[in-house]
Protein backbone atom coordinates (compact mmCIF):
# COMPACT_ATOMS: atom_id res chain seq x y z
CA UNK A 1 0.00 0.00 0.00
CA UNK A 2 0.97 3.53 -0.43
CA UNK A 3 -0.86 6.23 0.64
CA UNK A 4 -2.94 6.85 3.32
CA UNK A 5 -4.89 9.68 4.18
CA UNK A 6 -6.29 10.70 7.35
CA UNK A 7 -9.20 13.16 8.13
CA UNK A 8 -8.26 16.23 10.97
CA UNK A 9 -10.88 18.03 12.14
CA UNK A 10 -10.32 21.38 14.51
CA UNK A 11 -12.96 21.31 17.07
CA UNK A 12 -13.56 22.22 20.65
CA UNK A 13 -11.73 20.52 23.16
CA UNK A 14 -13.43 17.68 24.64
CA UNK A 15 -12.84 18.80 28.34
CA UNK A 16 -14.54 21.85 27.34
CA UNK A 17 -18.12 22.44 27.79
CA UNK A 18 -19.60 24.38 25.47
CA UNK A 19 -21.89 27.57 25.95
CA UNK A 20 -25.00 28.68 23.91
CA UNK A 21 -25.23 32.29 22.94
CA UNK A 22 -28.24 34.13 24.79
CA UNK A 23 -29.13 34.91 21.04
CA UNK A 24 -29.46 31.76 20.24
CA UNK A 25 -27.16 32.04 16.86
CA UNK A 26 -24.95 29.42 18.12
CA UNK A 27 -22.43 28.58 20.74
CA UNK A 28 -19.71 30.59 22.08
CA UNK A 29 -16.73 29.70 20.69
CA UNK A 30 -14.19 32.82 21.03
CA UNK A 31 -11.24 31.75 23.27
CA UNK A 32 -12.17 28.57 23.50
CA UNK A 33 -9.80 25.69 23.08
CA UNK A 34 -9.17 23.74 20.18
CA UNK A 35 -7.78 20.47 19.32
CA UNK A 36 -8.20 17.96 17.07
CA UNK A 37 -10.94 15.87 16.85
CA UNK A 38 -10.30 12.56 19.34
CA UNK A 39 -11.72 10.22 17.06
CA UNK A 40 -8.72 11.55 14.32
CA UNK A 41 -6.21 10.99 16.68
CA UNK A 42 -7.09 7.55 16.91
CA UNK A 43 -7.30 7.68 12.98
CA UNK A 44 -4.12 8.77 12.30
CA UNK A 45 -2.25 6.56 15.21
CA UNK A 46 -3.41 4.10 13.13
CA UNK A 47 -2.22 4.85 10.04
CA UNK A 48 0.99 5.44 11.52
CA UNK A 49 1.07 2.15 12.71
CA UNK A 50 0.60 0.88 9.34
CA UNK A 51 3.07 2.62 8.31
CA UNK A 52 5.38 1.52 11.12
CA UNK A 53 4.45 -2.27 9.78
CA UNK A 54 5.80 -1.33 6.55
CA UNK A 55 2.26 -1.62 4.90
CA UNK A 56 2.25 2.12 3.84
CA UNK A 57 4.51 4.77 2.21
CA UNK A 58 3.30 8.03 3.43
CA UNK A 59 0.52 9.63 5.44
CA UNK A 60 -1.01 12.59 4.38
CA UNK A 61 -3.11 14.75 7.31
CA UNK A 62 -5.93 16.46 5.74
CA UNK A 63 -8.25 19.36 6.76
CA UNK A 64 -11.52 21.55 5.76
CA UNK A 65 -11.61 24.20 8.00
CA UNK A 66 -10.31 27.91 9.02
CA UNK A 67 -6.52 29.32 8.39
CA UNK A 68 -6.10 28.55 12.22
CA UNK A 69 -6.60 24.40 11.29
CA UNK A 70 -3.08 24.87 10.37
CA UNK A 71 -2.42 24.44 14.26
CA UNK A 72 -4.37 20.72 14.47
CA UNK A 73 -2.04 19.71 11.38
CA UNK A 74 0.73 20.63 12.84
CA UNK A 75 0.20 18.43 15.94
CA UNK A 76 -0.47 15.54 12.95
CA UNK A 77 2.73 16.25 11.49
CA UNK A 78 4.26 15.88 14.92
CA UNK A 79 2.41 12.65 15.70
CA UNK A 80 4.12 11.48 12.44
CA UNK A 81 1.93 12.18 9.42
CA UNK A 82 4.31 12.92 6.32
CA UNK A 83 2.54 15.72 4.93
CA UNK A 84 -0.82 18.24 5.32
CA UNK A 85 -3.29 19.35 3.28
CA UNK A 86 -5.81 22.67 4.46
CA UNK A 87 -8.39 23.34 2.41
CA UNK A 88 -9.57 26.77 3.78
CA UNK A 89 -12.77 27.65 4.45
CA UNK A 90 -14.53 30.36 6.90
CA UNK A 91 -17.79 29.00 6.76
CA UNK A 92 -19.30 26.33 8.66
CA UNK A 93 -19.81 23.09 6.67
CA UNK A 94 -21.77 20.54 6.63
CA UNK A 95 -20.27 16.69 6.41
CA UNK A 96 -21.63 16.31 3.17
CA UNK A 97 -19.63 19.33 1.82
CA UNK A 98 -16.28 17.82 3.53
CA UNK A 99 -16.61 14.62 1.97
CA UNK A 100 -16.58 16.57 -1.38
CA UNK A 101 -13.16 18.16 -0.51
CA UNK A 102 -11.62 14.71 0.87
CA UNK A 103 -13.21 13.04 -2.69
CA UNK A 104 -11.01 15.88 -4.90
CA UNK A 105 -7.66 15.34 -2.60
CA UNK A 106 -8.54 11.78 -3.01
CA UNK A 107 -8.74 12.34 -6.62
CA UNK A 108 -5.06 13.70 -7.19
CA UNK A 109 -3.75 11.72 -4.53
CA UNK A 110 -4.92 8.36 -5.17
CA UNK A 111 -5.06 6.72 -1.55
CA UNK A 112 -5.27 3.13 -0.82
CA UNK A 113 -6.96 4.02 2.48
CA UNK A 114 -8.85 6.71 3.73
CA UNK A 115 -8.99 6.62 8.03
CA UNK A 116 -11.57 9.18 9.37
CA UNK A 117 -12.72 9.32 12.88
CA UNK A 118 -16.53 7.90 13.78
CA UNK A 119 -17.85 11.24 14.78
CA UNK A 120 -16.54 14.57 15.14
CA UNK A 121 -17.58 15.62 18.59
CA UNK A 122 -18.87 19.20 17.92
CA UNK A 123 -21.42 18.30 15.16
CA UNK A 124 -21.51 14.95 16.68
CA UNK A 125 -22.77 13.67 12.72
CA UNK A 126 -20.89 10.40 12.12
CA UNK A 127 -21.58 11.28 8.32
CA UNK A 128 -17.88 11.68 6.56
CA UNK A 129 -16.76 8.49 6.08
CA UNK A 130 -19.58 6.70 5.01
CA UNK A 131 -20.78 10.07 2.78
CA UNK A 132 -17.28 9.84 1.68
CA UNK A 133 -17.39 6.47 0.92
CA UNK A 134 -20.47 6.12 -1.40
CA UNK A 135 -19.33 9.54 -3.21
CA UNK A 136 -16.09 7.63 -4.37
CA UNK A 137 -17.78 4.33 -5.00
CA UNK A 138 -15.82 2.46 -2.61
CA UNK A 139 -16.16 0.18 0.63
CA UNK A 140 -17.06 1.74 3.64
CA UNK A 141 -16.15 0.41 7.43
CA UNK A 142 -17.44 2.77 10.18
CA UNK A 143 -17.14 1.81 13.77
CA UNK A 144 -13.74 0.09 13.27
CA UNK A 145 -11.80 -1.07 16.51
CA UNK A 146 -9.90 -3.65 15.06
CA UNK A 147 -8.13 -3.31 11.59
CA UNK A 148 -6.16 -5.67 10.13
CA UNK A 149 -4.33 -5.55 6.15
CA UNK A 150 -3.42 -8.24 3.72
CA UNK A 151 -2.79 -7.34 0.22
CA UNK A 152 -5.29 -5.54 -1.29
CA UNK A 153 -7.77 -6.73 1.71
CA UNK A 154 -8.56 -5.54 4.74
CA UNK A 155 -10.29 -6.80 7.79
CA UNK A 156 -12.46 -4.95 10.08
CA UNK A 157 -13.90 -5.87 13.50
CA UNK A 158 -16.61 -3.06 14.17
CA UNK A 159 -18.44 -2.10 17.34
CA UNK A 160 -21.97 -2.20 16.57
CA UNK A 161 -25.16 -2.65 19.04
CA UNK A 162 -25.28 -6.35 18.99
CA UNK A 163 -21.39 -6.66 19.59
CA UNK A 164 -18.58 -7.18 17.35
CA UNK A 165 -19.06 -7.44 13.85
CA UNK A 166 -16.63 -8.58 11.19
CA UNK A 167 -16.05 -7.43 7.61
CA UNK A 168 -13.72 -7.71 5.05
CA UNK A 169 -13.61 -5.04 2.32
CA UNK A 170 -11.04 -4.47 -1.04
CA UNK A 171 -9.00 -1.47 -1.13
CA UNK A 172 -9.27 1.43 -0.80
CA UNK A 173 -11.95 2.03 1.08
CA UNK A 174 -12.98 4.26 3.61
CA UNK A 175 -12.58 3.43 7.62
CA UNK A 176 -14.16 5.31 10.53
CA UNK A 177 -12.21 4.89 14.15
CA UNK A 178 -13.94 4.21 17.11
CA UNK A 179 -12.85 4.65 20.52
CA UNK A 180 -10.94 1.23 20.92
CA UNK A 181 -9.34 0.60 18.12
CA UNK A 182 -5.97 1.84 19.61
CA UNK A 183 -4.42 4.53 22.37
CA UNK A 184 -3.32 7.76 20.19
CA UNK A 185 0.35 8.51 21.52
CA UNK A 186 1.78 11.49 22.85
CA UNK A 187 3.41 14.00 21.19
CA UNK A 188 7.18 14.48 22.09
CA UNK A 189 9.12 17.74 21.89
CA UNK A 190 11.60 17.61 19.17
CA UNK A 191 8.55 15.99 16.94
CA UNK A 192 6.85 19.17 17.32
CA UNK A 193 10.32 21.24 16.11
CA UNK A 194 10.39 18.77 13.38
CA UNK A 195 6.82 19.12 12.15
CA UNK A 196 7.56 22.99 11.42
CA UNK A 197 9.58 21.82 8.42
CA UNK A 198 7.46 19.29 7.03
CA UNK A 199 5.00 20.50 4.17
CA UNK A 200 1.67 22.05 4.63
CA UNK A 201 0.04 22.56 1.43
CA UNK A 202 -3.30 25.44 1.80
CA UNK A 203 -5.83 24.89 -0.76
CA UNK A 204 -9.58 26.13 -0.73
CA UNK A 205 -12.73 24.63 -1.77
CA UNK A 206 -13.13 26.86 -4.71
CA UNK A 207 -9.67 25.64 -6.40
CA UNK A 208 -10.86 22.44 -5.56
CA UNK A 209 -14.24 22.91 -7.47
CA UNK A 210 -16.46 22.19 -4.21
CA UNK A 211 -19.33 24.53 -3.75
CA UNK A 212 -20.40 24.62 0.16
CA UNK A 213 -23.77 22.63 -0.13
CA UNK A 214 -26.51 24.50 1.47
CA UNK A 215 -29.27 21.93 1.82
CA UNK A 216 -29.35 22.21 5.26
CA UNK A 217 -29.21 25.21 7.64
CA UNK A 218 -29.07 25.78 11.18
CA UNK A 219 -31.85 28.32 12.10
CA UNK A 220 -31.32 28.76 15.62
CA UNK A 221 -29.24 27.03 18.81
CA UNK A 222 -30.57 26.73 22.36
CA UNK A 223 -29.25 25.30 25.54
CA UNK A 224 -30.59 21.64 26.64
CA UNK A 225 -33.25 21.70 29.23
CA UNK A 226 -32.09 20.80 32.38
CA UNK A 227 -33.02 18.40 35.22
CA UNK A 228 -34.24 19.49 37.63
CA UNK A 229 -32.29 18.95 40.64
CA UNK A 230 -32.46 16.14 42.50
CA UNK A 231 -32.01 14.95 46.29
CA UNK A 232 -29.03 13.35 48.61
CA UNK A 233 -30.53 9.99 50.83
CA UNK A 234 -28.54 9.43 53.71
CA UNK A 235 -28.57 5.57 53.40
CA UNK A 236 -30.13 2.32 51.20
CA UNK A 237 -33.49 2.26 52.95
CA UNK A 238 -33.91 5.68 52.11
CA UNK A 239 -33.10 5.57 48.79
CA UNK A 240 -35.40 2.02 48.80
CA UNK A 241 -37.88 4.29 49.99
CA UNK A 242 -37.81 6.81 47.40
CA UNK A 243 -37.41 4.57 44.70
CA UNK A 244 -41.01 2.56 46.10
CA UNK A 245 -42.63 5.99 46.41
CA UNK A 246 -41.88 6.45 42.70
CA UNK A 247 -43.34 3.13 41.78
CA UNK A 248 -39.53 2.10 40.15
CA UNK A 249 -39.25 -0.99 42.28
CA UNK A 250 -41.76 -2.81 44.57
CA UNK B 1 -47.75 15.89 1.08
CA UNK B 2 -45.15 13.94 2.69
CA UNK B 3 -44.25 10.40 1.81
CA UNK B 4 -42.00 8.92 4.92
CA UNK B 5 -40.17 5.70 4.05
CA UNK B 6 -38.53 4.14 6.80
CA UNK B 7 -35.52 1.59 6.36
CA UNK B 8 -36.09 -1.59 9.33
CA UNK B 9 -33.74 -2.66 11.43
CA UNK B 10 -34.13 -6.21 12.43
CA UNK B 11 -31.96 -9.06 13.29
CA UNK B 12 -33.37 -11.60 10.69
CA UNK B 13 -36.34 -12.16 12.95
CA UNK B 14 -37.41 -9.89 14.51
CA UNK B 15 -38.39 -5.86 14.19
CA UNK B 16 -36.12 -3.39 16.53
CA UNK B 17 -37.90 -1.55 18.47
CA UNK B 18 -35.57 1.36 17.06
CA UNK B 19 -37.65 1.13 14.19
CA UNK B 20 -40.93 1.39 16.18
CA UNK B 21 -39.74 4.26 17.65
CA UNK B 22 -38.77 5.84 14.10
CA UNK B 23 -42.43 5.68 13.09
CA UNK B 24 -43.37 7.91 16.39
CA UNK B 25 -41.26 10.22 14.71
CA UNK B 26 -42.28 10.40 11.49
CA UNK B 27 -45.88 9.99 12.64
CA UNK B 28 -45.56 13.56 13.82
CA UNK B 29 -44.48 15.02 10.52
CA UNK B 30 -48.22 16.69 9.76
CA UNK B 31 -50.34 14.69 6.89
CA UNK B 32 -47.56 12.24 6.01
CA UNK B 33 -48.01 8.88 5.14
CA UNK B 34 -45.77 6.27 6.36
CA UNK B 35 -44.31 3.17 4.58
CA UNK B 36 -41.77 0.73 6.12
CA UNK B 37 -38.99 -1.19 4.21
CA UNK B 38 -37.94 -4.63 4.99
CA UNK B 39 -34.86 -5.68 3.23
CA UNK B 40 -34.24 -9.34 4.09
CA UNK B 41 -33.67 -12.63 3.23
CA UNK B 42 -37.20 -13.82 4.90
CA UNK B 43 -38.82 -10.52 5.54
CA UNK B 44 -42.18 -12.45 6.14
CA UNK B 45 -42.57 -12.37 10.16
CA UNK B 46 -40.75 -8.89 10.69
CA UNK B 47 -43.19 -7.28 8.03
CA UNK B 48 -45.52 -8.82 9.62
CA UNK B 49 -44.69 -7.39 12.75
CA UNK B 50 -44.03 -3.72 10.91
CA UNK B 51 -47.53 -3.50 10.08
CA UNK B 52 -49.36 -3.85 12.79
CA UNK B 53 -47.30 -0.80 14.20
CA UNK B 54 -50.02 2.16 14.62
CA UNK B 55 -49.24 4.73 12.29
CA UNK B 56 -47.73 2.47 9.35
CA UNK B 57 -49.66 2.61 6.16
CA UNK B 58 -47.76 0.21 3.95
CA UNK B 59 -45.05 -1.95 4.54
CA UNK B 60 -42.72 -3.15 1.44
CA UNK B 61 -40.76 -6.00 1.53
CA UNK B 62 -37.38 -6.72 -0.57
CA UNK B 63 -36.66 -10.43 -0.04
CA UNK B 64 -32.72 -11.21 -1.56
CA UNK B 65 -30.44 -13.55 0.12
CA UNK B 66 -27.68 -11.03 0.19
CA UNK B 67 -30.37 -9.23 2.82
CA UNK B 68 -29.35 -12.01 5.17
CA UNK B 69 -26.54 -9.20 6.33
CA UNK B 70 -26.97 -5.59 6.14
CA UNK B 71 -24.13 -3.77 4.48
CA UNK B 72 -24.28 -0.30 4.15
CA UNK B 73 -22.66 -0.42 0.67
CA UNK B 74 -25.42 -3.23 -0.45
CA UNK B 75 -28.32 -1.62 1.16
CA UNK B 76 -27.64 1.92 -0.04
CA UNK B 77 -28.27 1.83 -3.53
CA UNK B 78 -31.48 -0.39 -2.90
CA UNK B 79 -32.51 2.37 -0.95
CA UNK B 80 -31.73 5.10 -3.50
CA UNK B 81 -33.73 3.03 -6.12
CA UNK B 82 -36.95 3.18 -4.11
CA UNK B 83 -36.64 6.88 -2.62
CA UNK B 84 -37.54 8.40 -5.52
CA UNK B 85 -41.42 8.61 -4.68
CA UNK B 86 -40.34 9.73 -1.18
CA UNK B 87 -39.99 12.75 0.65
CA UNK B 88 -38.63 11.64 3.71
CA UNK B 89 -35.83 9.07 4.20
CA UNK B 90 -35.81 7.75 7.61
CA UNK B 91 -33.66 5.51 10.18
CA UNK B 92 -32.70 5.16 13.63
CA UNK B 93 -29.72 6.36 15.06
CA UNK B 94 -28.60 3.03 15.76
CA UNK B 95 -25.50 1.59 14.41
CA UNK B 96 -27.42 0.24 11.51
CA UNK B 97 -28.68 3.57 10.63
CA UNK B 98 -25.68 5.47 11.40
CA UNK B 99 -23.98 3.55 8.81
CA UNK B 100 -26.50 3.44 6.43
CA UNK B 101 -28.25 6.71 5.91
CA UNK B 102 -25.40 9.17 5.05
CA UNK B 103 -24.39 6.73 2.15
CA UNK B 104 -27.63 7.11 1.24
CA UNK B 105 -27.85 10.72 1.64
CA UNK B 106 -24.38 11.09 -0.14
CA UNK B 107 -25.86 9.13 -2.83
CA UNK B 108 -29.02 11.02 -3.36
CA UNK B 109 -26.79 14.04 -3.23
CA UNK B 110 -28.35 15.50 -0.20
CA UNK B 111 -27.28 16.22 3.61
CA UNK B 112 -28.36 14.15 6.15
CA UNK B 113 -29.85 15.23 9.49
CA UNK B 114 -28.62 13.02 12.28
CA UNK B 115 -30.11 12.30 15.86
CA UNK B 116 -33.36 14.14 14.95
CA UNK B 117 -34.56 14.53 18.18
CA UNK B 118 -38.31 16.68 17.54
CA UNK B 119 -40.10 17.64 14.59
CA UNK B 120 -41.03 21.10 13.80
CA UNK B 121 -42.13 20.84 10.57
CA UNK B 122 -41.98 18.56 7.94
CA UNK B 123 -39.14 20.61 6.93
CA UNK B 124 -37.89 21.54 10.55
CA UNK B 125 -36.28 19.27 12.71
CA UNK B 126 -34.29 19.86 16.39
CA UNK B 127 -30.92 17.58 16.89
CA UNK B 128 -28.29 17.73 19.64
CA UNK B 129 -24.73 18.95 19.33
CA UNK B 130 -21.58 19.22 21.76
CA UNK B 131 -22.68 15.92 23.38
CA UNK B 132 -25.87 17.07 23.88
CA UNK B 133 -24.87 20.60 25.15
CA UNK B 134 -26.28 22.43 22.66
CA UNK B 135 -29.96 22.09 20.80
CA UNK B 136 -30.11 23.08 16.91
CA UNK B 137 -33.14 23.62 14.93
CA UNK B 138 -32.27 22.58 11.08
CA UNK B 139 -33.89 23.49 8.22
CA UNK B 140 -33.94 21.44 4.79
CA UNK B 141 -34.01 23.72 1.68
CA UNK B 142 -37.42 23.66 -0.49
CA UNK B 143 -37.54 20.34 -2.92
CA UNK B 144 -34.76 18.57 -1.14
CA UNK B 145 -35.25 15.01 0.52
CA UNK B 146 -35.29 14.99 3.93
CA UNK B 147 -32.86 12.21 4.98
CA UNK B 148 -32.59 11.60 9.02
CA UNK B 149 -31.35 9.59 11.21
CA UNK B 150 -34.04 9.49 14.39
CA UNK B 151 -32.56 9.91 18.22
CA UNK B 152 -34.51 6.93 19.52
CA UNK B 153 -34.70 7.81 23.33
CA UNK B 154 -36.33 11.11 22.06
CA UNK B 155 -39.75 8.89 20.99
CA UNK B 156 -42.00 6.31 22.37
CA UNK B 157 -42.03 2.98 20.53
CA UNK B 158 -45.16 2.91 18.41
CA UNK B 159 -48.03 0.92 19.62
CA UNK B 160 -49.20 -2.49 17.93
CA UNK B 161 -53.18 -1.74 16.76
CA UNK B 162 -52.43 -1.27 13.20
CA UNK B 163 -53.02 -3.19 9.66
CA UNK B 164 -50.89 -2.09 7.06
CA UNK B 165 -50.80 -3.57 3.53
CA UNK B 166 -47.81 -5.63 3.30
CA UNK B 167 -46.52 -5.90 -0.77
CA UNK B 168 -43.23 -7.51 -2.05
CA UNK B 169 -40.95 -5.05 -4.32
CA UNK B 170 -37.91 -5.46 -6.15
CA UNK B 171 -34.98 -3.78 -6.27
CA UNK B 172 -32.35 -4.85 -8.66
CA UNK B 173 -29.72 -1.91 -8.40
CA UNK B 174 -26.74 -3.56 -9.20
CA UNK B 175 -25.00 -4.48 -5.46
CA UNK B 176 -21.01 -4.46 -5.26
CA UNK B 177 -19.20 -7.13 -4.30
CA UNK B 178 -16.17 -4.95 -2.75
CA UNK B 179 -17.59 -5.49 1.19
CA UNK B 180 -18.08 -8.80 2.55
CA UNK B 181 -19.91 -9.68 5.70
CA UNK B 182 -17.91 -12.02 7.70
CA UNK B 183 -19.13 -13.12 10.98
CA UNK B 184 -21.33 -10.93 13.96
CA UNK B 185 -19.79 -12.32 17.66
CA UNK B 186 -22.84 -11.19 19.85
CA UNK B 187 -22.59 -12.08 23.40
CA UNK B 188 -25.99 -14.26 23.61
CA UNK B 189 -28.30 -12.62 26.57
CA UNK B 190 -31.42 -13.57 27.97
CA UNK B 191 -30.80 -9.99 29.44
CA UNK B 192 -33.50 -6.83 28.98
CA UNK B 193 -31.87 -5.25 25.99
CA UNK B 194 -30.09 -1.78 26.93
CA UNK B 195 -31.69 0.14 24.27
CA UNK B 196 -35.33 -0.50 25.08
CA UNK B 197 -35.55 -1.61 28.93
CA UNK B 198 -37.46 0.71 31.44
CA UNK B 199 -34.76 -0.02 33.92
CA UNK B 200 -30.89 0.52 33.47
CA UNK B 201 -27.87 -0.48 35.69
CA UNK B 202 -24.40 0.46 35.20
CA UNK B 203 -20.51 0.32 36.49
CA UNK B 204 -17.81 2.66 35.81
CA UNK B 205 -14.18 2.37 36.31
CA UNK B 206 -14.70 2.17 40.00
CA UNK B 207 -15.87 -1.48 40.12
CA UNK B 208 -11.99 -2.00 39.58
CA UNK B 209 -12.21 -5.41 37.73
CA UNK B 210 -13.95 -8.12 35.90
CA UNK B 211 -15.34 -10.22 38.89
CA UNK B 212 -16.44 -7.25 40.63
CA UNK B 213 -18.35 -6.14 37.35
CA UNK B 214 -20.82 -8.76 38.74
CA UNK B 215 -21.93 -6.68 41.48
CA UNK B 216 -23.50 -4.84 38.53
CA UNK B 217 -25.55 -8.36 36.91
CA UNK B 218 -26.62 -9.06 40.04
CA UNK B 219 -28.36 -5.88 40.82
CA UNK B 220 -29.52 -5.90 37.16
CA UNK B 221 -31.37 -9.33 38.23
CA UNK B 222 -32.44 -7.67 41.15
CA UNK B 223 -34.29 -5.41 39.12
CA UNK B 224 -34.80 -6.83 35.79
CA UNK B 225 -32.78 -4.29 34.52
CA UNK B 226 -30.15 -3.89 31.48
CA UNK B 227 -26.83 -3.36 31.98
CA UNK B 228 -24.56 -0.54 31.10
CA UNK B 229 -21.22 0.50 31.49
CA UNK B 230 -18.98 4.05 31.38
CA UNK B 231 -16.41 4.06 28.64
CA UNK B 232 -13.74 3.95 31.27
CA UNK B 233 -15.06 0.40 32.42
CA UNK B 234 -15.48 -1.34 28.91
CA UNK B 235 -11.80 0.13 28.08
CA UNK B 236 -10.54 -1.72 30.83
CA UNK B 237 -12.01 -5.13 29.81
CA UNK B 238 -14.98 -4.99 32.87
CA UNK B 239 -17.78 -5.59 30.41
CA UNK B 240 -18.19 -6.06 26.37
CA UNK B 241 -18.58 -2.67 23.82
CA UNK B 242 -22.08 -2.25 22.99
CA UNK B 243 -22.74 -1.86 26.85
CA UNK B 244 -21.18 1.25 26.66
CA UNK B 245 -23.76 4.00 27.40
CA UNK B 246 -22.89 7.65 26.25
CA UNK B 247 -22.33 10.16 23.45
CA UNK B 248 -20.20 7.52 21.25
CA UNK B 249 -22.02 4.58 22.93
CA UNK B 250 -25.84 4.29 23.38
CA UNK B 251 -28.03 6.86 23.99
CA UNK B 252 -30.79 5.53 26.37
CA UNK B 253 -33.86 6.63 28.00
CA UNK B 254 -35.10 4.43 30.58
CA UNK B 255 -37.70 4.86 33.89
CA UNK B 256 -34.62 4.29 35.94
CA UNK B 257 -31.46 4.49 35.68
CA UNK B 258 -28.73 3.61 37.98
CA UNK B 259 -25.28 4.66 37.73
CA UNK B 260 -22.40 2.79 40.25
CA UNK B 261 -18.74 4.00 40.63
CA UNK B 262 -19.41 6.21 37.26
CA UNK B 263 -18.22 10.03 37.38
CA UNK B 264 -20.66 11.30 35.18
CA UNK B 265 -18.30 13.16 32.48
CA UNK B 266 -20.64 15.03 29.87
CA UNK B 267 -19.81 12.37 27.17
CA UNK B 268 -21.33 9.62 29.70
CA UNK B 269 -24.64 12.06 30.63
CA UNK B 270 -25.64 12.67 27.33
CA UNK B 271 -26.31 9.46 26.98
CA UNK B 272 -28.72 9.58 29.87
CA UNK B 273 -30.26 12.57 29.83
CA UNK B 274 -33.91 11.51 29.10
CA UNK B 275 -34.02 8.49 31.83
CA UNK B 276 -36.71 9.54 34.03
CA UNK B 277 -34.83 9.05 37.16
CA UNK B 278 -31.53 8.69 37.63
CA UNK B 279 -29.78 6.68 40.93
CA UNK B 280 -26.25 7.52 41.49
CA UNK B 281 -23.93 5.80 43.75
CA UNK B 282 -20.53 7.38 44.17
CA UNK B 283 -18.04 8.16 46.88
CA UNK B 284 -17.04 11.24 45.93
CA UNK B 285 -20.10 14.02 47.07
CA UNK B 286 -18.22 15.95 44.28
CA UNK B 287 -19.11 14.07 41.66
CA UNK B 288 -20.35 15.16 38.79
CA UNK B 289 -23.08 12.80 38.42
CA UNK B 290 -24.78 13.84 41.16
CA UNK B 291 -25.84 17.11 39.44
CA UNK B 292 -28.57 14.83 37.42
CA UNK B 293 -29.57 12.28 40.04
CA UNK B 294 -33.15 12.76 41.30
CA UNK B 295 -31.38 10.51 44.18
CA UNK B 296 -27.75 10.35 44.73
CA UNK B 297 -26.32 7.83 47.68
CA UNK B 298 -22.46 9.01 48.66
CA UNK B 299 -20.78 5.54 50.08
CA UNK B 300 -18.53 3.19 48.83
CA UNK B 301 -20.70 1.29 46.46
CA UNK B 302 -18.79 -1.93 47.45
CA UNK B 303 -20.97 -1.95 50.67
CA UNK B 304 -23.89 -0.40 49.14
CA UNK B 305 -24.60 -3.03 46.49
CA UNK B 306 -24.72 -5.58 49.10
CA UNK B 307 -27.32 -3.76 51.47
CA UNK B 308 -29.54 -2.10 48.76
CA UNK B 309 -29.79 -5.85 47.08
CA UNK B 310 -30.42 -7.02 50.42
CA UNK B 311 -32.99 -4.60 51.17
CA UNK B 312 -34.65 -4.93 47.58
CA UNK B 313 -35.87 -8.62 49.20
C1 LIG C 1 -14.28 11.33 22.30
C2 LIG C 1 -14.72 10.78 23.61
C3 LIG C 1 -15.86 10.02 23.66
C4 LIG C 1 -16.29 9.46 24.85
N1 LIG C 1 -17.44 8.74 24.87
C5 LIG C 1 -17.87 8.22 26.05
C6 LIG C 1 -19.09 7.46 26.11
O1 LIG C 1 -19.78 7.24 25.12
N2 LIG C 1 -19.47 6.98 27.32
C7 LIG C 1 -18.74 7.18 28.47
O2 LIG C 1 -19.14 6.71 29.53
N3 LIG C 1 -17.60 7.89 28.42
C8 LIG C 1 -17.14 8.39 27.24
N4 LIG C 1 -15.96 9.08 27.22
C9 LIG C 1 -15.11 9.07 28.44
C10 LIG C 1 -15.51 10.07 29.50
O3 LIG C 1 -14.90 11.32 29.23
C11 LIG C 1 -15.01 9.57 30.89
O4 LIG C 1 -13.63 9.38 30.84
C12 LIG C 1 -15.67 8.27 31.34
O5 LIG C 1 -17.07 8.35 31.22
C13 LIG C 1 -15.28 7.96 32.77
O6 LIG C 1 -15.79 6.72 33.18
P1 LIG C 1 -16.09 6.46 34.72
O7 LIG C 1 -17.06 7.44 35.22
O8 LIG C 1 -16.43 5.01 34.87
O9 LIG C 1 -14.65 6.64 35.39
P2 LIG C 1 -14.09 7.79 36.32
O10 LIG C 1 -14.29 9.11 35.72
O11 LIG C 1 -12.73 7.38 36.71
O12 LIG C 1 -15.04 7.74 37.60
C14 LIG C 1 -15.05 6.73 38.54
C15 LIG C 1 -15.96 7.18 39.66
O13 LIG C 1 -16.09 6.15 40.63
C16 LIG C 1 -16.08 6.72 41.92
N5 LIG C 1 -15.63 5.66 42.83
C17 LIG C 1 -14.37 5.12 42.95
N6 LIG C 1 -14.37 4.12 43.85
C18 LIG C 1 -15.64 4.03 44.33
C19 LIG C 1 -16.26 3.18 45.28
N7 LIG C 1 -15.59 2.21 45.91
N8 LIG C 1 -17.58 3.35 45.51
C20 LIG C 1 -18.28 4.33 44.87
N9 LIG C 1 -17.74 5.14 43.96
C21 LIG C 1 -16.43 5.00 43.70
C22 LIG C 1 -15.14 7.88 41.83
O14 LIG C 1 -15.49 8.85 42.84
C23 LIG C 1 -15.43 8.41 40.42
O15 LIG C 1 -16.43 9.40 40.41
C24 LIG C 1 -15.53 9.66 26.03
C25 LIG C 1 -14.38 10.43 25.98
C26 LIG C 1 -13.96 10.99 24.79
C27 LIG C 1 -12.73 11.81 24.76
N1 LIG D 1 -13.76 19.64 8.23
C1 LIG D 1 -13.16 18.45 8.31
N2 LIG D 1 -11.82 18.34 8.13
C2 LIG D 1 -11.20 17.14 8.21
N3 LIG D 1 -11.84 16.00 8.50
C3 LIG D 1 -13.15 16.06 8.69
C4 LIG D 1 -13.89 17.27 8.61
N4 LIG D 1 -15.18 17.00 8.86
C5 LIG D 1 -15.25 15.67 9.11
N5 LIG D 1 -14.05 15.09 9.01
C6 LIG D 1 -13.69 13.69 9.24
O1 LIG D 1 -14.88 12.93 9.32
C7 LIG D 1 -15.06 12.41 10.64
C8 LIG D 1 -16.52 12.38 11.00
O2 LIG D 1 -17.02 13.69 11.06
P1 LIG D 1 -18.59 14.01 11.15
O3 LIG D 1 -19.23 13.35 10.01
O4 LIG D 1 -18.66 15.50 11.10
O5 LIG D 1 -19.06 13.47 12.48
C9 LIG D 1 -14.16 13.24 11.52
O6 LIG D 1 -13.74 12.51 12.66
C10 LIG D 1 -13.01 13.57 10.58
O7 LIG D 1 -12.08 12.51 10.51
Amino acid sequence: MQKIIVGIKRVVDYNVRVRVKPDGSGVALDGVKMSVNPFDEIALEEALRIKERGEATEIIAVSIGPDDAQQQLRTALAMGADRAILVKTDQAIEPLTAAHALLAIIKTEQPDLVIVGKQAIDDDAAQTGPMLAALWGRPQATFCSKLTINGTVATIVREVDAGLETIEVDLPAVISADLRLNEPRYVKLPDIMKAKKKQLDVTDLATLGVSIDDGLKTVHTEAPKARAKGILVKDVAELVDALKKKGLVS
Amino acid sequence: MSKILIIAEHDGKKLSPASARCVTCAAQIAGGEITLAVFAADPGPIAQQAARLTGVAQVITITDARHAQSLAAVLAPQVVQLAASYTHIFGASTTFGKDLMPRVAALLGVPQISDAMSVESPTRFKRPIYAGNAIITVEVAANRKVVATVRTASFEAALDGGAATISAVSADAPAPTHTRYVSLSAAASDRPDLQSAPRVVSGGRALASKENFQLIYSLADKLNAAVGASRAAVDAGYASNELQVGQTGKIIAPELYVAVGISGAIQHLTGIKDARTIVAINKDAEAPIFEVADFGLVGDLFQILPALEAALG
